[in-house]
């Protein structure tokens, strides 16, 4: 466990302490940033919404004391979306797609002797390879989970209206109801560091794949289910630190 | 020149390599002869920087390599270019895109139409002057080969090091690669190194030939001088290859004319 943890300091250390040029840095930060980003805006989107919408008809399935008003509805579902579902769900969604995607793709590049290829040349391959992704995958993840607020609400407000469980004045007085601005940071902070260790545990799985075809698969998976318990773990301890 | 002395390296107590010593001369083509498992490419992989040898030190025109600062080593590889087994292209970028590669991010000075012109004229020396629009999913496994000789001659390389070029081609394709590489090596005076086990290439291109057994070097010389070694080990190798079963079987076959006939057709007759 220790000696992972300190190979895992080891290969980030390794990947800031020999940088490739700026500019050839910029252009990759820009290809990955869409790897990552605008190709994940289809499934963070349809996920978000349908989330959005499942979550209000719920509560409202539950709320049935005549006492509590029809705004808590809209209010819980904001709380909700912004405070967990919106950073959590999407990372946890992203680290299935762009972990997945990262992990096979660095572990294929290794077994093909691709890695070998590029350290030959004297090119420092983790700041070629990984630091892109990761700085990528730290921008785009907080953009992908404001995308995810706004559709998860949306969807909230669709199926609320829609399905005649509530009206719409009563959904938007209560996502309106006891705004707090810093819930909001909150949400971008999380995303930010799940961001970081998605990405960087994905890289790490990948980058130290030995074997073939199989491994590079194994590989995927543990990226996948080490990000996952990443993300669990990270949520409680920001969620205990910073709320 | 590159200059191997007492090269060690063991793997969980395995020693691969045993006290090798040895020369890789300047342009020549220096084969790595030797079996499955002598520590070929485990050597191969400590001279180009890829693995740190236990012990010993490698030298490059005097420069030593081995335990130097990074510059240093970092100025050394930038001087190498390498062949993987698997050709090791970038899936990702085209055959043109991948001998510029090493252009862009080795030489920066570099306008994009002298990078462009380099790219042309590499594409061109190795014969694919128009596959350089091409994924490396489309060509074949030996123009795969060619392109990857062509990124590695890209940066005007000093030193290039071939791991099994004829891996997986058909018996022409490798005498045309194995061609190609010779020819580069004596036209700029590089030094080459090439792990081999087949003596098609030694007979071929064997400038200098460097026979590893156990991890030992046991004989190094010349293609000439090969048949004529006194050792035990690297005649056995030799005699067991099927091209010398195939010469052996024309020779029972036909006799001693069968042989004189057969090393003296053309080889498209055969």
């Amino acid at each position: 466990m220790f000696k992972v943890f300190g190979s895992f300091v080891l290969f980030l250390y390794n990947m800031v302490s020999r940088t490739e040029r700026l500019k050839v840095l910029w252009n990759r930060f820009f290809e990955e940033a869409i790897l990552i980003g605008v190709n994940s805006i289809f499934i963070v989107g349809i996920v978000s919404a349908f989330i959005g919408a499942v979550t209000c008809i719920q509560i409202a399935y539950n709320l049935t004391n005549p006492l509590i008003p029809k705004s808590t509805i809209g209010y819980m579902v904001r709380e909700m979306t912004i405070l967990e579902l919106a950073p959590t769900i999407t990372s946890i969604v992203l680290a299935g797609k762009v972990g997945s995607a990262i992990a096979g793709g660095l572990g294929t590049m290794r077994i093909t002797e691709q890695i070998s290829a590029l350290e030959v040349m004297g090119i420092n391959s983790t700041s070629y390879l990984v630091l892109p992704r990761i700085l990528a995958a730290m921008l785009m993840f907080p953009l992908l989970v404001i995308l995810s607020m706004a559709l998860s609400i949306l969807g909230g407000y669709l199926a609320g209206t829609l399905s005649g469980v509530m009206a719409p004045q009563d959904y938007i007085e209560g996502i309106r109801t006891d705004f707090i601005p810093y819930n909001i940071l909150f949400a971008l902070i999380k995303a930010v560091v799940f961001a970081f260790l998605v990405s960087g545990i994905s890289a790490y799985k990948g980058f130290y794949t030995e074997g073939g075809a199989l491994e590079v698969g194994a590989a995927s998976t543990s990226a996948v289910t080490n990000s996952i318990i990443a993300i669990l773990l990270a949520d409680y301890v920001l969620a205990a630190v910073l709320l | 020149m590159i200059e191997i002395s007492n090269l060690e390296k063991s793997f969980n107590g395995n020693q691969v390599l045993k006290g090798i010593s040895c020369t890789l001369e300047t342009g020549k083509c220096n084969l790595l002869l030797g079996g499955s498992g002598t520590g070929k490419s485990v050597l191969l992989s400590c001279i180009v920087g890829l693995m740190k040898p236990d012990m010993g030190s490698i030298t490059f025109d005097g420069t030593v390599y081995t335990n130097s600062k990074v510059e240093i080593r970092q100025e050394i590889r930038r001087k190498i270019g390498m062949l993987f087994q698997g050709s090791a292209l970038f899936d990702s970028m085209t055959v043109a895109k991948n001998v510029e590669f090493p252009l862009q991010m080795l030489t920066p000075d570099m306008s994009p139409e002298e990078r462009r012109d380099r790219v042309e004229f590499c594409l061109k020396r190795v014969g694919l002057e128009n596959a350089g629009n091409k994924m490396p999913s489309e060509i074949s496994g030996g123009m795969k080969k060619r392109v990857g000789i062509a990124r590695a001659i890209a940066p005007n390389c000093t030193y290039l090091f071939c791991d099994e070029p004829n891996s997986g081609l058909d018996p022409a394709t490798s005498i045309k690669i194995d061609e190609l590489i010779y020819e580069i090596t004596h036209e700029y005076n590089i030094t080459t190194a090439i792990i081999t086990h087949d003596m098609n290439s030694v007979v071929g291109i064997g400038d200098h030939i460097i026979f590893l057994h156990q991890g030992k070097k046991l004989w190094d010389g010349d293609k000439e001088h090969i048949l004529n070694a006194d050792v035990p080990e690297l005649r056995e190798f030799i005699f067991s290859s099927s091209l010398v079963r195939a010469a052996k079987r024309v020779e029972e076959e036909d006799g001693p004319q069968g042989l004189e006939h057969l090393a003296h057709e053309p080889l498209s007759e055969l």
